[in-house]
């Protein structure tokens, strides 16, 4: 059980990139200080390490993470956490467009608002946002849940794949074959958890389902058919 | 690539740190714009009479040796007004006293290879190719003084890497505008322009958007209506920031191609492309830090 801190001040990042990535020999976190946004800040992560990034952090903080519980103290530049695979990044202020793009696993989760793009490509991890999203959030979304406790921007969810979208605040606009549903059971059962996890307390009966209407899924030879 | 900067100070005894607080913010953003680099400085304007046109030597063939005084000289004797002129190397600040329309028609027809870079009573503009470090350290940008400044690094991806091809691009007078991304119609902005009897001297994107935006102010728009105009009328991907004699401005595509980035305590507003332009920022850690949201105007006013 032993911490270690790097001072990022007049460093490159591979300060921290290496000793990351090298064998921990039993440290268990990994303080980072003054990371004044640089990029690509503890990515590739592959041990179960607690890495706390006190400040703002680039582009893409925590990508390609497994195992690792990343927490920024800050705000993350564009691309926090993507492509996770496992683990966790939780980002203290805001972050830049596409956070948690094309993230397999784990959980990412944004205490302030996050920009455009938000889970764009999102294939199977879990994205909550305590403020709001941008236009564009859960592009091409295929598997996973993004969860708004804000406001969404437009085309949310536009053609959506499998992943479903929970928000509590106003859409702005749907994008293409994204759809309201009822929520069931199971989706009460299942946010409540992930709202748990994520540490923010917002009732579950206060948000919309959004999933695709899956009606992009078959190519309609009959349509636009006018010649 | 390219990246911004823009710093605006709001108290009086800050104003001597103008360039000093500016120099790390742009050194910051190299990696985003390493070919050339620029900026725009306003301070207290010159005689309501008077004029400063800024001149960049860099292409004439004495290069740095042009004879600036000679220069002054010249125009002493030709058009009988006061004429004064500060050099730094390649770039000179000439001050004239009477209008400058027929002065820098002159310079063109005399000295074609030197360039005019910009014209007004506040503005003084500086843009070379080179890394952002060596062009401050030619141009002495630490020690500017001023109210406020718009800067640019550029990763050229449009035009060619030039001096006159370099950010900021100027129209009018006290105007000035950097860009970060491309626009996909300059020509028809200039199609539609050219006819109005606006001159461009280049073939830079970014050029077309900065002369659209000063023909639109000098119409009588606000500049909040101006740059409506130009969320209407300039497609593409784009963060711009403006510079005139007493505000900055800055606007983003819907899509938010481009990243910004602010910053503002009580004594200043910094602006950058990534947040490592603003990071050596005094008491940036109690800085009001956001992003600029898309579509939307930011005009913060000395």
């Amino acid at each position: 059980m032993s911490e270690i801190t790097v001072d990022l001040a007049g460093k490159p990042v591979r300060e921290v990139n290496r000793l990351l990535h090298a064998p921990l020999n039993g440290v268990t976190t990994v303080n980072v200080l003054n990371p004044d946004g640089a990029h690509n800040i503890a990515v590739g992560v592959n041990e179960a390490v607690k890495v706390e990034i006190h400040g703002n952090a680039g582009y893409y903080a925590g990508g390609m993470n497994k195992f690792a519980d990343i927490v920024i103290h800050g705000s993350a530049g564009t691309g926090v956490g993507e492509n996770m695979m496992s683990g966790s990044i939780r980002v203290k202020g805001f972050a830049s467009n596409a956070a948690g793009a094309s993230a397999h696993g784990g959980l990412l989760v944004i205490e302030g608002d996050a920009g455009l793009r938000c889970a764009v490509s999102l294939k199977g991890a879990d994205i909550v946002v305590d403020g709001n999203v941008g236009s564009f959030s859960a592009f091409m979304a295929q598997a996973g849940r993004l969860v708004v406790c804000g406001d969404a921007g437009d085309a949310l969810g536009d053609s959506l794949y499998e992943a479903v979208l929970y928000v509590k605040g106003k859409i702005k606009s749907l994008g293409a074959d994204a759809q309201e549903e009822p929520m069931t059971e199971a989706d009460f059962t299942g946010l409540a958890e992930l709202l748990a996890k994520a540490g923010l307390k917002h009732d579950p009966k206060s948000f919309k389902r959004i999933a695709s209407a899956r009606s992009l899924y078959h190519w309609n030879a009959d349509a636009d058919q006018e010649y | 690539m390219c990246g911004i900067v823009g710093l605006l100070v709001k108290k009086p005894e800050l104003r001597p740190q103008l360039g000093s607080l500016m120099v790390p913010m742009l050194i910051g953003m190299t990696e985003r714009g390493p070919d050339s680099a620029g900026l725009a400085v306003f301070g207290t304007p010159v005689h309501e009479a008077h004029r400063k046109i800024n001149l960049y030597s860099g292409m004439t063939e004495a290069g740095a040796d042009f004879n600036w005084h000679g220069l002054a000289h010249s125009i002493r004797d030709e058009f009988g007004t006061v004429a004064e002129i500060v050099t730094s190397g390649n770039h000179a600040i000439l001050t004239v006293g009477s209008a400058p329309a027929p002065i820098k028609h002159w310079i063109h027809e005399h000295h074609p290879k030197l360039h005019i870079l910009s014209t007004g009573r506040s503005m003084d503009l500086y843009k070379d190719i080179g890394t952002p470090t060596e062009v401050s350290d030619r141009y002495d940008f630490s020690h500017l003084q001023g109210t406020h400044l718009v800067g640019h690094t550029r990763m050229a991806t449009e035009s060619a890497v030039t001096p006159d091809r370099a950010h900021p691009f100027t129209a009018g007078e006290d105007f000035c505008l950097v860009h970060n991304g491309s626009l996909s119609n300059p020509n028809g902005i200039r199609r539609m322009l050219e006819p109005r009897g606006i001159h461009f001297d280049t073939d830079n994107d970014t050029e077309a958007a900065c002369r659209f935006l000063e023909w639109r102010l000098r119409e009588g728009d606000s500049l909040e209506n101006a740059l409506q105009k130009g969320f209407d009328e300039l497609d593409g991907f784009f963060t711009f920031l403006m510079g005139t004699k007493d505000e900055l401005a800055l606007i983003r595509d819907p899509f938010a191609c481009k990243p910004a980035v602010v910053a503002e305590t009580d004594d200043y507003v910094a602006i950058a492309s990534e947040f490592r332009s603003l990071a050596h920022l005094p008491d940036i850690k109690n800085a009001h830090v956001f992003e600029p949201a898309p579509e939307e105007m930011y005009v913060w006013r000395t």
